[in-house]
């Protein structure tokens, strides 16, 4: 146990070791269930589903909670995890509708929704780091307290962006080469975060304290304020999540992100990142999630319930962690 | 504390009646004047001669808390139409979504002893032996829509029809598309949250009525009654589909998602109809080009009417449009259907989402 989660620190720099081979081959993996789901579809709905409007759907019914995998995948890396991204991601779009905040023009909105997400995500991680508190209790707390701050905000209406803030709603229905400029959000989400775990001190040092934070401050990290910054940055992804809600529903609510943080946590597990911390990648998150996401898109596709869907998510889950149990052995 | 100064005054009054204190000098002041004003004028006339002051009488109402728009209109509708009353006081407790609590609440109203009782339930089942421990205590409860299972717990029930706000969409689609000719039509319906049987009775009496034009359902998908499943579903839902005739989204706060995702999509050749009847669906219906054609009505409010019934029952008169003396068991709303043509008349109903 402790044996790996020494070495794990030093993974991002010897990417051609043997771990580097595992998780490349895991990746694989992800890679082929991808390409299987994509066989499914051209061969049950051909005519629908290789269509380009059909897969910039998909990635922009992605994008949302995409980019909040991308800041659970830090929070699980570095030994916690964050229950609290829905309600925080709802908190924020409510906080960025309200007509006070709406009446500064869309570049307000979205600041307000990163700030007010970045906010949420640093108090969890105050009370984590500096107040002793279990992760799993103290976004817990903050995934109730938010939902309810949200609804008392909105008086559990649905707010809908004026029409003088229309640009916000430009960013879902508006095309860039072809793309809505969503989905350029999600992608740059995601190569930040990547360089950021991979290639800066930061990332490293995240994995130092989820893999074994005492070694990590005999190192002379900050593990505490490493810790409150972690969920500082799942915070700000929320904000900028809620910012993408915004522009695709057109309206903020205390009812989004319901549940999202059982769908980007079971995405950063079918990644391959250990719920235990110390190790996992952006890129196996990013994949688990579009699994999921088109797992969804293929059943509406080809007219099927949801509780098929469910069963067929649920059992990817199982599996996934059933392979990662076996790659685990195998390397110890 | 000040219902039971109310109550004290109304004995007082009954005891000196005689006196002629009253300067407004309504029978209805007087238990027994009811039957006899009822005799005396069959029919009162069309504004309502029951809608003239009565003999005071307390309230109690408890609903689920408004997650949703349409039960914030309930709470709002309830209390607006009892304040418009001035022998009504109105006593309505911490709206709760917890059963525990919900429970407890009426129980408070019970022990406070109103004189009449509104509920919506969270869940019919679960509240019934409150609601009827209520009426074992002497105190109607006037149903609001989720219907208590025990015909013992509930004096009247007055709710919307789920059924008929299917057969309602389904004969505006049929109608229209019988008018457009088309043959083998498209239609997809976008449902709330499947396992309720409120939602399961909608898409039965959808089917039901577009099998009367020999039409069926192509695809049907739920939703979670949120805005941004509305969203992913119709999303996805437009690219199983290239070209739709029909589409009929259940609930209107869903479908400001459902818009937002076909207005994404750019698609526009169909003819969408919605469900509840909220003032953005009717904002959205008096739009020229909008997809939204029409809307079928489940109303809230119906929790004005509950209140009026209530007040009725508590001071013992009936319908004035009824013979009958007493307000009926039963009152099934008829869903409506409100397009651009009539839309006008109904914004003052619509409900904010």
């Amino acid at each position: 146990m402790t044996n790996h989660s020494i070495r794990r620190p030093g993974r991002p720099y010897t990417g051609a070791g043997l771990l580097g081979a595992v998780g490349r081959a895991r990746h694989l993996g992800l890679v082929l269930a991808l390409a299987l789901l994509a066989l499914v579809g051209l061969v049950t709905v051909p005519e629908t589903f290789a269509t380009t409007s059909n897969v910039v759907t998909v990635l922009a019914l992605a994008a949302t909670i995409g980019v909040i995998t991308v800041g659970m995948t830090f929070v699980i890396i570095g030994g916690g995890i964050d229950l609290s991204v829905g309600a925080v991601m709802a908190l924020a779009s409510v906080w960025a509708t309200t007509l006070a905040t709406q009446s500064y023009g869309p570049m307000v909105m979205v600041i307000c929704a990163v700030l007010v997400g970045t906010g949420a995500g640093l108090l969890s991680g105050f009370l984590i780091s500096y107040g002793r508190m279990v992760p799993f209790i103290a976004t817990l707390a903050m995934l109730v307290a938010a939902r309810g701050l949200a609804e008392r905000m909105s008086d559990r209406r649905t707010q809908l962006v004026q029409p003088g803030n229309s640009a916000l709603v430009d960013l879902s229905s508006g095309r860039v080469l072809g793309l809505p400029p969503i989905v350029f959000v999600f992608a740059a989400v995601v190569v930040a975060g990547w360089v950021v775990l991979n290639r800066t001190t930061f990332g490293r040092r995240t994995y130092a304290v989820g893999g074994n934070p005492e070694a990590a401050k005999l190192a002379g990290i900050d593990v505490r304020r490493h810790t409150m910054l972690l969920y500082g940055l799942s915070g700000l992804c929320c904000g900028i999540a809620a910012v993408i809600i915004m522009a695709r529903t057109t309206t903020g609510s205390s009812t989004h992100g319901d549940l999202y943080e059982l769908d980007a946590i079971a995405a950063v597990i079918i990644g391959g990142t250990l719920l235990t911390g110390g190790r996992g990648t952006i890129g196996g998150s990013i994949l688990g999630l579009l699994i999921f996401t088109l797992i969804t898109n293929l059943f509406i596709l080809n007219g099927l319930n949801t509780s098929d869907q469910l069963i067929a998510k649920g059992l990817i889950i199982v599996i996934a962690v059933l392979l990662q149990r076996r790659s685990l052995r195998s390397r110890t | 504390m000040s219902e039971n100064v109310g109550r004290r005054g109304f004995l007082l009054g009954g005891a000196v009646v005689g006196a002629g204190t009253l300067v407004t000098a309504c029978t209805g002041n007087e238990p027994q004047a009811a039957p006899q004003a009822a005799a005396s004028s069959p029919a009162p006339a069309a504004t309502g001669g029951n809608d003239v002051p009565g003999e005071k009488v307390v309230i109690g109402f408890s609903a689920p808390a408004a997650d949703h728009g349409w039960i914030a209109a309930i709470a709002k509708n309830a209390e607006a139409t009892a304040k418009r009353f001035g022998d009504v006081k109105f006593k309505p407790v911490q709206p709760t979504n917890d059963i525990n609590q919900q429970i407890s609440a009426v129980e408070s109203l019970i022990a406070a002893k109103v004189n009449a009782l509104v509920i919506l339930p969270n869940d019919g089942q679960q509240l019934n032996q409150i609601a009827r421990r209520a009426s074992d205590a002497g105190i109607p409860v006037v149903n609001l829509d989720r219907v208590f299972p025990d015909k013992l717990s509930y004096r009247t029930w007055i709710g919307g029809d789920n059924y008929g706000m299917g057969v309602a969409a389904g004969h505006y689609i049929g109608t229209a598309l019988k008018e457009k000719n088309v043959a083998d039509p498209v239609i997809v319906e976008i449902q709330g949250i499947a396992t309720l049987p409120l939602t399961q009775d909608r898409s039965k009496g959808f089917a039901d009525a577009l099998k009367t034009y020999g039409f069926r359902v192509t695809a049907r998908q739920d939703a979670q009654f949120t805005v941004e499943t509305g969203t992913s579903v119709a999303s996805n839902l437009l690219q199983a589909h290239k070209k739709i005739d029909a589409l009929w989204n259940h609930d209107d706060d869903q479908g400001v998602g459902v818009l937002a995702a076909i207005n994404e999509a750019g698609r526009n050749e169909f003819v969408m109809v919605g469900g509840a009847g909220s003032a953005n669906a009717m904002r959205e219906i008096q739009k020229p080009d909008s997809v939204l054609k029409a809307t079928v009505t489940y109303s809230p409010s119906m929790a004005s009417s509950a209140v009026k019934l209530a007040r009725l029952i508590a001071q013992g008169k009936g319908m004035s449009d009824l013979v009958e003396n007493q307000v009926p068991q039963s009152i099934t709303l008829a869903s409506e259907t409100i397009t651009r043509e009539n839309v006008e008349r109904y914004l003052p109903l619509g409900f904010e989402s």
